[in-house]
């Protein structure tokens, strides 16, 4: 099932089937063009695939927004090791939902499309790392993969290929950070889940110790799509360098929040306006967040603006996974940014010092502030902690939670002072007497 | 050595060899960039991020400890930026660590302590309430302090990755993370120690050590283990007196950052009760408290009454006792009492490997060479237990140049983890076996063979012909149980031998009793022991011959004695000891025990009670005697007294020695070690100690682990 209502203004690639009555059901994809696209793909060199791949201008859907067909041809070919497929269903960016649809509703999709990425770089085995919160999903995605074993789809000699394809499920044991890629093959191969030093990247050191090919569920699941109607009618879809479309998960303070499929470099007032109804109970738009906790907020006069990964980079934020958050004119910065860096000090690893000792610190700090027990000089110091932290962690987790924070105490520095003042007025109701 | 790239240091043109990481070329270049998860040998972590340099042409800084140098590549280490970060960082590392220096054992050894004080803040911005965990004892004797840790996972990586038993991981998540062992609540593994010395704060800390003292108050007297044979330098932290801590905290000598539990914490022996700490003497049959100079005169009367008349003299010398005081003892004997009646417990047989190795050069291999040999073959012997020294080597070895290690012996042993090839042959059938390895030791470019006491006699003659018969360069090492098992042999406690492996013939004497012979005289009349035990094993078969025991405690051959005169332990006197592999190195005098007295000295004093004149009872003046005599001992001085380890030779020609079948080891495993063993209560109170490893029994029980000799 989906949970909201489809807007007319969707362009709907992969979510096409999201409406369909049993559409996580094998004849359901079948009638619906299912598996053509991965016989196409047998018929072709690896090369050509790439090369429909790179003109898709298909962007990672992760949140990096690296070059899909570009990480496709890092991937060696010549080597004796064996290769694998790793679907990153490990979806954890607070504010994104969207791969747990897909997987719910269409996972045969996901599945075709590991399938074309095993065929291209020489793999015989895949698997879909799905996040540990999602226990149903991998019943469901459990059940497409025997459905596609039970056609013959895989396993031995792939439609008479002579080439065999397997793939597992495996799901993480809770951890925000196995959603980074070095972690989530430590977690995959039965270690604990922290980041792995980097170069050699997976695609030539991946996992156990192969080259590896790891893309995210949204990443995979366009990839049948893209064949099918070819790399340069999906990159038509979106702006150029950014190819197709992508699920925008729309949260917050709007009337019809849900998960739309819209092209890339749509306008992000007009999603809130037109695709999601307008801002709840007609209140002003304050701010948004664009591509999960982790990227930088935007402020309401920002947010005339395409949505896309270039034009996100251009305003120092992050498209990110996709994860819209729209915060109207009653939302606490103060509050919102504590509980953004609750997240990141629960979920930090602790691997490395700045992320491990910085998210704690900061979290106290933004609690305490929160609280009432602010002193002035804490802003200041709020923002040079964060700045401590950025560019300087392990992974981009420190970042993460470095960035957002940065954000909320420049672009909304006179909430802070707001707050202070508020807390500290002894007339004021919102000061705590104990 | 790879091509050599130049780049630019802080405005330093430099050149090092591709691959080497920024933070070692500017440690060569002398230019400090702090670490604390960076050590050198041990896998890349990049988790502190205390190393972090700016890298022009890079938009972040970079770890210096993972980043190769590049050519044409501009770092700098002192920018503000990086400072920022330096300060930066500390000043996190700090918000969740206790300031309990003052009373913190690592207080003035402290790597935190030091960086701080070099990078840190002068104050803290931290008002908020810090993480805390309770300490926790993992073992008697490592107690673990989370609150302290700084998570730079050296304890993790040296236990796994040097040690190879993998006892450390890191539980829970984010700030609550913290080392924990892997088996459950405490520890059960080799209880090295490795794990403390790491650490650069003082999350581990030793439980023989802890809140005894702070480090500036001792003296640290670097000297050799008394234990095995490997001969590791062992730093005793020495405070009025006494050793309260042992440990290898300037990395020196063969073993580097190497100790074994023995090294680290078996050194209690030297004030443990019961410890001799006056001359007994049998009085109406009791042992009586006497001086030494009553004592030394009853000696002295007593030899001279039995060598006027011609009396039988039995002499059992030790594995303990220095190369001096060996030298002066075979010497004492062979010249005052005029005997060759005198042997020790031989545990490895070197006498037939120095016999079938005559005339060659570069055949005995070094501590050293069992880090740089491309290939070794370990035949008869658990190496990780018996020679944990020799073990760390070959497998840091295999970590870091991919040595090829094979092994051959009759169970399970810990180089079954990394060895190329394993081969399980009982003992006596090791030649089989050895075929079966022969195509592929043919293909290694060069061989260390290391070989256990089964492999005694012909079977070693066998052995060396195996090992020519590869057509390659092959060094052997016979392996030998006690710190000064090597320096016995070779300075002639032996009945047939003289120093330096010379026939007694040479010097106009007929060889004299073995160890058996000694103890199965029926018309012994005096029997002298130094330094062992034999009566723990063996009846002596003469009951009425007068016995002299020289030890450190009343064991039981010194419960038989006539006197008993207490000696020094290795800890407390001067001298040289020869290891497993043949290199000579120093004994320094760290504690000071009333009453007793080094052997040398109790031997000088014996001689001259019998007015007999065999030089000055001081080592180096007898070290001096040795290398006149020794020629393989003729190695430079400097090194040995400037704290090196001085290589030895094979002989040139041959060592006419019988009786290998008295070779017989004691098979010690990590916690046990003789009588000395004994008498330590850091190595009995090990939970691994009770004749068991990682729970199971692999070794006779204790009783039958004593071996025949014991000593100083």
């Amino acid at each position: 099932m989906i949970y909201n209502e489809p807007s007319p203004l969707e362009v709907k690639v992969i979510s096409q089937r999201f409406t369909l009555p049993n559409s996580a059901a094998i004849d359901t994809y079948l009638a619906t063009d299912g598996y053509l696209a991965v016989k196409k793909a047998l018929g072709m060199t690896p090369e050509a695939i790439i090369d429909e791949m790179k003109a898709s201008n298909l962007r990672g859907r992760g949140g990096a927004g690296f070059p899909t067909g570009m990480k496709w041809s890092f991937v060696p070919r010549k080597t004796d090791k064996p290769r694998y497929i790793i679907c990153n269903s490990d979806e954890s960016e607070p504010g994104t939902c969207k791969d747990r649809l897909l997987m719910e509703n269409d996972p045969h999709q996901l599945l075709e499309g590991m399938m074309i990425a095993g065929w291209t770089v020489g793999s015989n085995k895949g698997y879909v790392f799905i996040r540990g919160e999602y226990r149903y999903l991998i019943d469901i995605v459990d059940r497409a993969i025997a459905e596609a074993y039970e056609r013959g789809f895989l396993g031995k000699n792939v439609f008479g290929s002579g080439w065999d394809f397997d793939i597992y499920t495996h799901t993480g044991a809770g951890a925000y950070e196995c959603g980074e890629e070095s972690a989530l093959l430590e977690s995959l191969e039965g270690k604990r889940g922290i980041p792995r030093l980097k170069p050699p990247f997976p695609a030539v050191v991946g996992a156990w110790q192969s080259p590896t090919l790891l893309n995210n569920c949204e990443t995979f699941s366009a990839v049948p799509a893209i064949l099918r109607m070819g790399g340069p009618a999906y990159a038509e879809l979106g702006t150029p360098k950014n190819g197709g479309t992508r699920l925008f998960c729309i949260s917050g303070h709007v009337n019809k929040p849900g998960v739309y499929e819209l092209p890339l470099g749509f306008n992000l007032l007009r999603m809130i306006d037109e695709v999601c109804g307008g801002m709840r109970n007609g209140k002003k738009l304050k701010a948004v967040i664009p591509g999960g906790s982790s990227s930088p907020v935007l402020k309401a006069q920002e947010c005339d603006v395409p949505m896309d990964f270039d034009s996100m980079a251009k305003l120092k934020t992050m498209a990110g996974s996709g994860g819209v958050v729209v915060l109207d004119e009653d939302t606490d910065i103060v509050q919102l940014a504590m509980r953004t860096m609750k997240f990141y000090q629960h979920e930090s690893c602790g691997w490395c010092i700045p992320c491990r000792e910085g998210t704690t610190w900061l979290k106290k700090i933004l609690d305490r502030f929160h609280e009432g027990d602010g002193r002035s000089e804490d802003i200041p110091l709020i923002g040079e902690l964060a700045r401590n932290m950025l560019g300087r962690t392990f992974c981009a987790l420190g970042d993460a939670a470095a960035m957002p924070t940065i954000g909320f105490i420049e672009k909304f520095r006179d909430e802070f002072e707001a707050h202070l003042l508020k807390t500290q007025d002894p007339q004021s109701p919102e000061l705590i007497v104990l | 050595m790879a091509d050599l790239v130049t780049f630019t240091i802080d405005g330093r043109q430099l050149q090092a060899p591709a691959g080497t990481l920024v933070i070692n070329a500017a440690k060569k270049a002398g230019i400090e960039i702090p670490a604390f998860c960076y050590y050198d040998g041990l896998a890349l972590q990049a988790a502190c991020r205390m190393c972090l340099v700016e890298i022009e042409k890079m938009p972040k800084l970079q770890p210096s400890c993972t980043m190769p140098v590049a050519e044409g590549m501009v770092v700098h280490t002192d920018s503000e930026q990086v400072k920022g970060a330096r300060k930066g960082m500390l000043e996190f590392l700090l918000t969740n660590h206790p300031l309990d220096c003052p009373v913190c054992d690592k207080g003035g050894e402290c790597e935190l302590q030091d960086m701080t004080f070099r990078y840190g803040a002068a104050e803290s911005r931290f008002v908020e309430i810090k993480v805390h965990e309770d300490e926790k004892q993992w073992s008697p004797v490592v107690y673990y302090d989370p609150a302290r840790c700084i998570l730079c996972y050296r304890c993790v990586r040296i236990c796994d990755e040097g040690l190879g038993v993998n006892a450390l991981s890191i539980g829970n998540r984010g700030v609550h993370s913290e080392i924990i062992p892997n088996n459950s609540d405490h520890l059960n593994c080799d209880e090295c120690g490795a794990c403390i010395d790491i650490c650069p704060v003082g999350a581990l800390t030793s439980g023989a050590y802890r809140y005894k003292t702070r480090p500036w108050e001792m003296d640290h007297v670097g000297t050799i283990c008394t234990h095995c044979s490997n001969g590791c330098k062992t730093t005793l932290g020495v405070r009025n007196g006494e050793i309260i801590r042992g440990n290898n905290r300037d990395r020196s000598g063969v073993n580097g950052e190497f100790l074994c539990v023995k090294g680290r914490y078996a050194f209690d022996f030297t004030k443990a009760p019961g410890r001799l700490e006056t001359p007994l003497m049998r009085v109406n049959g009791k042992l009586q408290p006497v001086s030494w100079a009553q004592a030394l005169a009853a000696v002295g009367q007593k030899f001279s009454e039995i060598k006027q008349r011609n009396g039988k003299f039995g002499i059992i010398g030790s594995n303990h006792t220095t190369n001096e005081e060996n030298f002066y003892l075979q010497k004492f004997a062979r010249h005052v009492l005029g005997t060759s009646n005198i042997d020790h417990h031989r545990t490895g047989d070197i006498t037939t490997l120095m016999d079938a190795l005559q005339g060659r050069e570069n055949a005995l291999a070094t501590v050293g060479d069992l880090y740089t040999t491309k290939a070794a073959l370990i035949v008869d012997n658990d190496l990780a237990q018996q020679q944990p020294l020799l073990a760390f080597q070959l497998r840091a070895n295999w970590r870091h140049h991919k040595a090829n290690v094979y092994a051959v012996t009759p169970g399970p042993v810990r180089e079954d983890q990394y060895a190329k090839k394993i081969v399980r042959a009982a003992e006596g059938q090791e030649f089989e076996a050895l075929e079966s390895l022969r195509d592929q030791l043919q293909a290694e470019e060069e061989l260390v063979i290391l070989f256990g006491d089964p492999i005694k006699g012909d079977a070693v003659r066998k052995l060396v012909a195996f090992g020519d018969s590869l057509g390659k360069p092959v060094k052997y090492v016979c392996l030998v149980d006690y710190s000064n098992s090597r320096g016995a042999a070779d300075m002639g406690l032996l009945p047939d031998l003289l120093p330096g492996y010379r026939s007694v013939r040479d010097a106009g004497l007929e060889p004299g009793l073995a160890y058996d012979e000694i103890l199965n005289s029926s018309d012994l009349d005096a029997l002298w022991v130094i330094g062992a035990n034999p009566l723990s094993r063996h009846e002596l078969v003469a009951a009425n011959a007068f016995v002299v025991v020289q030890d450190l405690f009343l064991t039981e051959t010194a419960q038989r004695a006539d006197i008993v005169l207490p000696a020094s332990s290795a800890y407390e006197k001067e001298g040289t000891v020869t290891n497993v592999c043949g290199e000579v190195q120093q004994l320094k005098r760290a504690a000071r025990v009333m009453g007793s007295k080094p052997d040398l000295e109790i031997i000088g004093l014996i001689s001259k009670e019998m007015k007999a004149n065999i030089g000055i009872w001081k080592s180096s003046k007898v070290l001096n005697e040795i290398r006149a005599e020794v020629s393989s001992y003729r190695f430079p001085l400097i090194v040995v007294e400037s704290g090196g380890a001085a290589a030895t030779n094979p002989v040139n020609g041959p060592v006419p020695s019988t009786r290998s079948d008295l070779v017989q080891s004691a098979r010690n495993n990590l916690f046990h070690s003789g009588t000395l063993g004994r008498h330590c209560s850091t190595l009995k109170a090990v939970v691994e100690a009770p004749g068991t490893i990682y729970g199971e029994l692999v070794n006779e029980p204790e009783e039958a682990l004593e071996p025949s000799t014991t000593q100083q």
